[in-house]
């Protein structure tokens, strides 16, 4: 009977992967400024801003870069995503499968679902470490690629399955869960930050810039990091999530929108999450540097432990829930695009399984930041090729969605523009020694300039063989 | 009542994010600042729920 009703309730969950969303079930800001807030105060902020203590970043370069690389990803979630997703009001996928064709949206499916897998298999691994603290596990380092433990590998796996039952039951019950916890989270993040500043030397709210530029942001690297500067932190904190915003993936969530500019409500989640939280984990890294005389431990359940007690440790674990639940089904909704006829909770539960199975790999906590960034470089180029396909080539006299006004499997233009961009990213990065930080702002205009190009190119032939048709 | 439910929430929130400040001027310890915090959790997760999320 239970069985029963599990099952019909799973089977409703409806996502509208197919169809544009229904005018009753758009949703008004409150959801959105919730899902961001909750999605971007996360698991991954426990390990981004103690990296950048890392990378020997100053006080002064954190706070402006911050700022600045925040309000342009902000105003690229407002300007570029928000506007196609009211638009179309149909999922990334849906979209890229009439641009690009079956065969297109098939590898970007794949390879979208695998980095999303890996996205929220890291943030997994850091609940991981507050969950492991009562079982006295042993913490991962900054050099561990592999499991250390047996206990590693039973607690990761215990979280993944918690993690993927909660995701299988739909976006409703995610941004339900986000919503409840978001407010609470940025209050420990703020709390833990501010109670140890005494532990560093500050006493006084004068006392803070001096401290800030002699203890915690120092400006020295830590052995074998490289130097960050404020270029690092300013394109980092606008790309870390280019993937969706100018690579588009948060059409998904954003065709859920009563009105396109709901992109802005990205906002909370960048100066709550991205800003505040980044500022904050990097204070209680800086302490923990400081007591265990630069220790290459690399674990943020007992940081947030040493700092805040058990309301740190269980701040550890929901915010990597509350990253990694939106992740897992925003990579089953890429599966899905694949094969339309299986359930979202069939799917989710797969993607759930993967997740889990790569989380037990601390290599993906310890590479975050260059993983973070080779994701939003990967997926880019389809998000310029919806924007020129949209809004440019009906200027030019050419086709937008190639793939079903000429009824083709395959688009050329978009293959040939995804190959291109990454080749020309990784010749970048090879002979002139680009950072990965650093190749999405040019990427960007290369696969603009060359969908434009092979699209001119292609549909003057298809276009006559389509007026040959009618 | 809901209005009662609110209140209790953000006393919940209070006690998260005040008993630090407190610490920072020197009034409590930390280890009684990460009590406080734990009791103002328990009472947000308890509490939240049953009005947020609800659609009037």
């Amino acid at each position: 009977m239970f069985k029963k009703k599990l099952l019909a309730h799973l089977n409703s969950v409806e996502e509208f992967e197919r169809t544009p969303i229904p005018e009753k079930n758009l949703k008004g800001w409150k959801s959105f400024i919730g899902m961001y807030a909750g999605e971007h105060t996360a698991g991954t902020e426990f390990v981004i801003g103690p990296l950048f203590v890392a990378h020997g970043v100053t006080a002064s370069d954190l706070l402006w870069g911050l700022f600045l690389g925040n309000l342009l990803a902000v105003l690229s979630w407002a300007f570029i995503t928000g506007p196609v997703a009211a638009n179309k009001r149909i999922t990334l996928y849906y979209l890229l499968e009439k641009i690009s064709g079956k065969k297109v949206t098939l590898v970007y499916n794949l390879v979208n679902a695998l980095m999303f897998c890996f996205l929220a298999g890291s943030m997994i691994a850091v609940s991981a470490t507050a969950v492991g603290i009562p079982f006295d596990m042993a913490m991962p380092s900054l050099n561990d690629w592999l499991p250390n433990s047996l206990s590693w590998v039973i607690i990761v796996l215990g979280v993944g399955i918690v993690t993927t039952i909660v995701a299988m039951f739909g976006y409703n019950q995610i941004s339900k869960f986000a919503n409840i916890a978001a407010p609470w989270m940025i209050m420990v993040f703020i709390a833990a930050a501010v109670a140890v500043l005494p532990d560093l030397g500050v006493h006084s709210v004068s006392d803070f810039w001096t401290k800030a530029n002699d203890t915690m942001w120092t400006g020295v690297p830590l052995a074998g990091q490289s130097k960050f500067t404020f270029w690092h932190v300013l394109f980092f904190a606008w790309f870390c999530n280019m993937a969706m915003h100018i690579g588009m993936a948060d059409l998904s969530i954003l065709r859920y929108a009563k009105k396109w500019y709901y992109g802005l409500s990205s906002a909370t989640g960048m100066y709550l999450g991205h800003y505040i939280a980044w500022v904050a984990s990097g204070i209680l890294y800086s302490l923990f540097l400081l007591e265990s005389a630069n220790s290459i431990e690399f674990a943020p359940g007992p940081v947030a432990f040493r700092a805040a007690g058990l309301a740190g440790a269980i701040c550890v674990v929901i915010a990597g829930w509350t990253t990694a639940n939106p992740t897992i089904y925003r990579a089953g909704l890429a599966l899905q695009a694949i094969r339309p006829q299986w359930k979202t909770w069939r799917v989710t539960a797969v993607v759930g399984g993967i997740t889990t199975l790569a989380a037990v790999f601390p290599a993906l906590v310890m590479k975050l930041l260059e993983f973070v960034a080779l994701y939003g470089l990967v997926l880019m180029p389809m998000g310029a090729v919806i924007i020129i396909d949209i809004y440019i080539l009906p200027k030019l006299n050419l086709s937008s969605n190639y793939a079903e006004v000429f009824k083709k499997n395959f688009n050329p233009s978009a293959a040939i523009t995804w190959v291109l961009t990454l080749l020309s990213a990784l010749f970048f990065n090879m002979y002139f020694g680009v950072e990965i930080f650093f190749l999405g702002l040019p990427g960007w205009f290369i696969a603009a300039l060359v969908y434009i190009v092979s699209s001119k190119i292609i549909q003057p032939k298809n276009q006559s063989t389509k007026e040959a048709i009618a | 009542m809901k209005a009662v439910i609110k209140l209790i929430s953000y006393v919940g929130l209070i006690l998260t994010i005040v008993p630090s400040l407190l610490v920072f001027s020197g009034t409590i310890t930390l280890d009684m600042c990460k009590w406080l915090m734990l009791l103002g959790t328990i009472i947000w997760f308890v509490s939240a729920p049953t009005w947020m999320n609800q659609t009037s």
